[in-house]
């Protein structure tokens, strides 16, 4: 018998639990992963860090170490501090070849809701990147895993794991996603 | 095999200039005949090649499916104890019959007819062998133990699983000699190793662009901010660059001292004095091997880079994917007995290393852009003269010698 991988123990697939919120919390949250995605499809990796509480986790994870339970992370920031320092490398002192970014997220599913303040939200993510004198490349494809809580009335994240499915990444991942 | 294609020149039409490892000619990185060539010579052959830590296969009928230069292969653990490697290719219809990347069994089978490999990859059931009521099937002649998944040499040393298509290779202590087995054991010491985590990438770019990277300290003095401005690898720090008597091997060796600005920095445009990490724990090295060396960043020919950066510990394994791309597996490991906060440094550490590492981001997009250089001009040559041109060992970081080494050997043993 092998460990083959169940469906269940695969993140992309549907989520255990779905609440209903009122719409306008819906909306917000909504606006929450644009205004996310907007961010870092415009490469603005400090405005990217505010999108964090101080004692944030975000972590990019490949999915056999999800399922298999290995610490090791793509990325792996656990403060603010940290998100910062990534951001700021991303933008000032890693060699990168220009390239435009673009995130595309759908699904996005409340999973649970402590009043309007708390929630557990998941969502599909997909990357892709365009280079000079190249097609149109898949960078990663995969699931976030969010909590969010609000802030001084501000919707934050204080945690972030970015489950990828694709395993291989080409060449390099210079940026969160 | 044939004798012409294991002597002389060999099938390819490619002559090494002057034999001149000081001019590394281009077509070296872009040659499909080179690369297919490679597969034979350098990663088939009497090479040991890197296939898998015994940490990842500790139980009988653990598996983990691996690669020795392009060809898929099956890492198991015996009943017997013993780790085998078998191609993972049916001998009946060549199928790849393994699907899965681990996992645990007694037996594999392919699906497409079901011949059943036992965990050695020897053959040990074909449906209908002897036909049907007495018509079709395999002929009297059929021997069982002919028709296996070939099998390859295996060797386990401290905790890490190597294996070679000729099984008439060295001992794996003769091949990596004297100095280059201490620094192996440096870090398998046979201390229980854990696995904590895989990170994978496709680069761009010829398998052994990654492998002379890793043989070049020149590169880090500049290009790495990270390695630089934190004084984790630099050339003003007390450093070697060490091989093996055939080149083959090496180790590029720092010894941590204080980063600040000095004669040397003034050439290193990419050092950043005002760069202050907002969370310095990335950087909170602790001590932990015996003597004062803090890096050896070990090539061990043809396809494991054995990393010892601060406190992040991994196995890069090589697996080319044609002339122009290769794939680079990190499996980062601690030891079993780490404590927590060590094995949260080398969680953090990881930081620095993999796809999205901070160290490694400038090597995968540099080497990208060498091969985008490379590729056009298959007749023009690269040039590697820092430090002369010899393979001496130095104690210093401004050389090539240790990818001058590397040549002198694939020379060798490709018959350019």
């Amino acid at each position: 018998m092998s460990t083959q991988l169940k469906p269940s123990d695969i993140p992309a697939s549907a989520p255990k639990a779905r609440v209903i919120v009122p719409a306008d919390l819906r909306f917000e949250i909504a606006d929450l992963y644009a205004a996310y995605t907007d961010t870092l499809d415009a490469a603005d990796y400090k405005a990217w860090a505010e999108f964090f509480v101080d004692d944030a986790m975000y972590r990019i994870v490949p999915r056999e170490n999800y399922i298999r339970g290995f610490p090791i992370a793509t990325m792996h920031c656990e403060s603010k501090g940290m998100i910062e320092d990534r951001a700021y490398a991303c933008e000032q002192l890693n060699l990168v070849q220009p390239r435009v970014l673009r995130h595309f997220v759908s699904g996005v599913t409340i999973e649970s809701a402590e009043g309007s303040d708390r929630f557990k939200v998941g969502a599909n993510f997909l990357v892709v990147q365009t280079c000079f004198e190249q097609m149109t490349e898949i960078v990663m494809a995969g699931r976030y895993i969010d909590d969010i809580v609000r802030r001084d009335g501000r919707l934050l994240f204080q945690s972030r794991l970015c489950v990828y499915d694709s395993l291989l990444i080409p060449t390099s991942l210079v940026a969160p996603v | 095999m044939t004798e012409s294609s294991t002597q002389s020149n060999g099938p390819n039409s490619r002559q090494w200039p002057d034999k001149n490892i000081s001019s590394i000619p281009l077509w070296v990185y872009s040659d499909p005949e080179i690369y297919q060539l490679e597969q034979e010579r350098v990663f088939g052959g009497a090479n040991w090649n890197y296939v898998a830590l015994s940490a990842e296969i500790p139980k009988t009928g653990d598996f983990v499916r691996s690669n020795v230069g392009d060809k898929s292969v099956v890492v198991t653990r015996g009943a017997d104890g013993v780790a085998n490697v078998f191609v993972n290719r049916c001998a009946h219809r060549a199928a790849a019959f393994c699907k899965e990347d681990h996992g645990n069994a007694t037996s594999f089978m392919c699906p497409y007819h079901q011949w059943t490999y036992d965990l050695k990859g020897s053959l040990t059931g074909v449906p209908f062998r002897r036909g049907y009521k007495g018509q079709g099937g395999l002929g009297p002649d059929f021997k069982m133990p002919e028709h296996g998944a070939q099998q390859l040499k295996v060797t386990e040393r401290n905790g890490v699983i190597f294996a070679a298509f000729d099984h008439d290779v060295e001992s794996f202590e003769d091949y990596l000699g004297p100095n280059m087995l201490g620094y192996f054991d440096r870090v398998f010491d046979g201390r229980e190793i854990e696995v904590l985590g895989y990170t994978r990438q496709r680069i761009d770019c010829n398998w052994k662009l990654m492998f002379e990277n890793l043989k070049d300290p020149y590169h880090a003095s500049v290009l790495h901010v990270f390695l630089i401005t934190f004084g984790l690898f630099r050339l003003d720090q007390e450093s070697a660059v060490e091989m093996d008597e055939t080149g083959r091997h090496g180790a590029l060796i720092s010894r941590k001292g204080a980063q600040a600005l000095n004669t040397a920095t003034e050439q290193m445009t990419n050092f950043r004095s005002d760069l202050k990490l907002k969370d310095p724990r990335l950087i909170d090295v602790a001590k932990e091997f015996p003597g004062d060396i803090s890096v050896v960043m070990q090539t061990v020919w043809p396809n494991l880079i054995l990393q010892q950066q601060s406190n992040t510990l991994a196995m890069r394994h090589l697996v080319p994917r044609g002339p122009n791309a290769f794939d680079l597996n990190w499996t980062f490991f601690g030891y079993a007995d780490d404590t927590p906060e060590m094995r949260q440094r080398r969680i953090r550490q990881a930081n620095l290393m993999g796809p999205a590492g901070l160290v490694s981001i400038d090597d995968s997009e540099i080497l990208s852009m060498s091969q985008k250089g490379i590729r056009p001009y298959p007749e023009e040559s690269a040039f590697a003269e820092m430090g002369g041109t010899g393979t001496e060992d130095t104690k210093h970081m401004i050389t090539e010698a240790g990818i001058r080494g590397f040549y002198k050997h694939y020379i060798k043993v490709m018959g350019l």
